[in-house]
């Protein structure tokens, strides 16, 4: 089992590496830095001491290494397009960020595995078919129309909530949120929806299909003939064995879920880290778009690493396995 | 028995293709599913409509000497007040009909779409043939590439790719570039389904005996897989393809909708909802919403289609 970690462990710091070296390589070779930092109005001299000053006269793995250490200590240069550290400005942004993927997150798993229970246990219910029904559409709707859609409907139509930005927010120094104020909640509403209602439909349509599957089998039987509680049937004998499948698709969701924040960001023009990304793009900011790389990559790698070795600890048969059989 | 099978295999090869398939467990299957007749009679409608967009659509919107201003915002069925033009979708802002932006913009969204699927699929394929029938260290450098990949949702990977290919062409071409940049970044984020799917499928062709008579008369690699193992593996391939192509359709439809796809020059459905989100607030709903419907159409019944082909195609399912 160790040895397991310590090559799991080893694997993802060389897809860092790589991802690292792809990022560097756009930083270098996309664009010419010195054009795009200094103006029209420089001289030969301006120009050899900016060279000099950023390193670039340096060679390519010299200059590697340096980004490197750069990146893992979160710098990673300045804006071109706003001329301040861009890990100033992802420090700033991060907060909303990371508050509309915690409340999407949060309700895309609560929602989705008691909807998921539901409608496995009534599983001929009409209650239940109407459910699926509507997520089959959720499925299948891209991630802007549902945005766009709600703003229509809950913000033009109906004019209950806010259809763009934070409202209120809180700075408490290190962190602002906008968990504290009305407007500040209200305004999370229609975005962590947009961004939750994919992943919920999944981890819905997930643990119904398993809960089937596990309901079906013997021990179940076995557990009603004991005369059992239906509910802890199902909570304690059957969902608890539905969770590995559920573990890994949801770990792996969450980084989906920061990656499509990039959609919902843009369409509530949420003053995020997946805004300022896209603007990036648009922009040909690069120190922004590889610092946005290193950083996603840093996430979903340690979240891949994370659901691995969560299987250990999930499912006792496989430390079994590993053990006696490697 | 066998006596009845040979007299019907008889007949079966006397017909033309056409009547041949009609006589396919294939055919019997389709008209059999109301969904796939549904979603393939509005796939090709669709499909048709886009191609011979010039022929139908009544204004060319392409064209400034056919629009007027003054025929802005005109409401769907409405004659505007000014000319009293009647637009049977409406207008935008700029007097473009609506319908007619629609289908243009379907002919650049499924061009892309399908370009784009292609481009994965030959990159995919070829990849997962050589994985799978060379082996070694080539399979292990691509498949780990198709890890890497894959640990990233591909929307991610086609935007960064649209990013770095924007850096790097000229100001002046961009927006001309843009429609190839924008092929290029969905099929590259988008290969690493084909490679696995037939890297699998070629593992197990590989150590069958017609594979092995072929090695043994003589024929090259590279003949043997692509004349006796590709043939073999093509049916799981296609399904995904036609999965893959209301996915690529719907990621060419986001990333235009955030403005990093189709220039406003060669708008496609996805800049057309970008453009009529614009709108909305202030009522003109029938310039978002007629796009979005049509992109949505198009998106589900491709898709639906593809669910079926899966299973009509699976012989586990007969």
């Amino acid at each position: 089992m160790l040895a397991y970690i310590i090559r799991r462990v080893a694997q993802s710091i060389l897809v860092l590496l790589v991802v690292g070296l792809v990022a560097f390589s756009m930083f270098r070779f996309v664009g010419d830095p010195i054009d795009n930092m200094l103006g029209q109005e420089r001289t030969q001299a301006d120009i050899d001491r900016l060279r000099i000053e950023l390193g670039l006269d340096q060679p390519f793995v010299v200059q590697y290494y340096k980004f490197l250490g750069g990146a893992v200590q979160g710098n990673f240069g300045v804006s071109y397009r706003q001329g301040r550290p861009v890990s100033l400005i992802i420090k700033e942004r991060a907060p909303a960020t990371l508050e509309l993927a915690a409340v999407s997150g949060f309700l895309a798993i609560s929602i989705g595995i008691a909807l998921g229970v539901f409608t496995a246990i009534r599983r001929d219910g009409w209650t239940s078919n109407v459910i699926m029904s509507v997520s089959l559409i959720g499925v299948s709707l891209p991630t802007f129309l549902i945005g766009i859609l709600l703003i229509y409907l809950f913000s033009v139509e109906l004019d209950w909530l806010p259809s763009f930005g934070r409202g209120e927010v809180v700075d408490l120094g290190w962190w602002t949120t906008g968990f504290l104020t009305a407007s500040g909640l209200k305004a999370l509403i229609l975005p962590s929806i947009t961004l939750g209602l994919y992943q919920m439909t999944l981890i819905m349509r997930l643990v119904r299909s398993e809960m089937l599957e596990v309901l079906r089998q013997d021990y179940i039987r076995f557990a009603r003939a004991r005369g059992l509680k239906e509910r802890s049937v199902n909570f304690r004998h059957a969902l608890k064995n539905t969770l590995v499948p559920v573990i890994t698709v949801t770990g792996l969701q969450l980084g989906a879920i920061i990656a499509f924040a990039i959609i919902t960001e843009t369409v509530f023009q949420w003053p995020g880290v997946g805004l300022l990304f896209i603007n990036a793009i648009q922009f040909v900011d690069i120190p922004v778009m590889a610092a946005y790389l290193m950083l996603i990559s840093v996430m979903f790698v340690g979240i891949n690493l994370i659901v691995d070795l969560l299987y250990f600890w999930v499912d006792p048969r496989l430390r079994a396995d590993r053990a006696g059989g490697h | 028995m066998a006596d009845v099978d040979i007299i019907e295999a008889a007949k079966v090869a006397e017909l033309g293709r056409w009547a041949r398939f009609r006589e396919s467990d294939f055919y019997w299957k389709f008209r059999r599913s109301p969904v796939a007749m549904v979603s393939f009679a509005v796939t090709m409608v669709l499909v048709l409509s886009a191609f011979f967009a010039p022929l139908i659509a009544p204004h060319n919107p392409f064209d400034p000497a056919s629009l007027n201003l003054m025929n802005g915002f005109s409401a769907p069925g409405v004659p505007n007040a000014f000319t009293g033009d009647e637009f049977f979708l409406g207008t935008d802002d700029q007097g473009r009909d609506v319908f007619s932006t629609i289908l243009y913009g379907m002919r650049i969204s499924l061009f892309v779409g399908i370009a784009a699927v292609s481009f994965a699929l030959i990159l995919g394929v070829t990849l997962g043939l050589i994985a799978g029938y060379v082996g070694g260290w080539t399979e292990a450098i691509i498949m780990r590439v198709a890890d890497v990949q894959l640990t990233f949702p591909s929307i991610l990977v086609a935007m960064l790719i649209f990013g770095v290919a924007k850096g790097v062409t000229p100001v002046e071409y961009r927006d001309q570039m843009a429609i190839w940049v924008l092929i290029v970044a969905i099929g590259l984020s988008d290969w690493v389904q084909f490679a696995r799917v037939v890297r699998g499928a070629t593992l197990v062709e590989r150590n069958k005996e017609y594979v092995q008579a072929a090695r043994l008369i003589g024929r090259t690699p590279p003949a043997i897989m692509m004349r006796h193992i590709l043939p073999n593996v093509l049916s799981p391939v296609l399904v995904i393809a036609t999965i893959s192509l209301a996915l690529a359709i719907i990621a060419e439809a986001t990333l235009s909708f955030l403005g990093v796809g189709a220039p406003p020059t060669q708008p496609s459905l996805g800049t057309l909802i970008r453009i009529g989100q614009g709108f909305l607030f202030s009522g003109e709903w029938w310039i978002l919403l007629f796009p979005a419907a049509t992109l949505l159409s198009l998106a589900l019944a491709v898709n639906l289609l593809g669910d079926w082909l899966r299973d009509a195609l699976n012989p586990r399912l007969k």
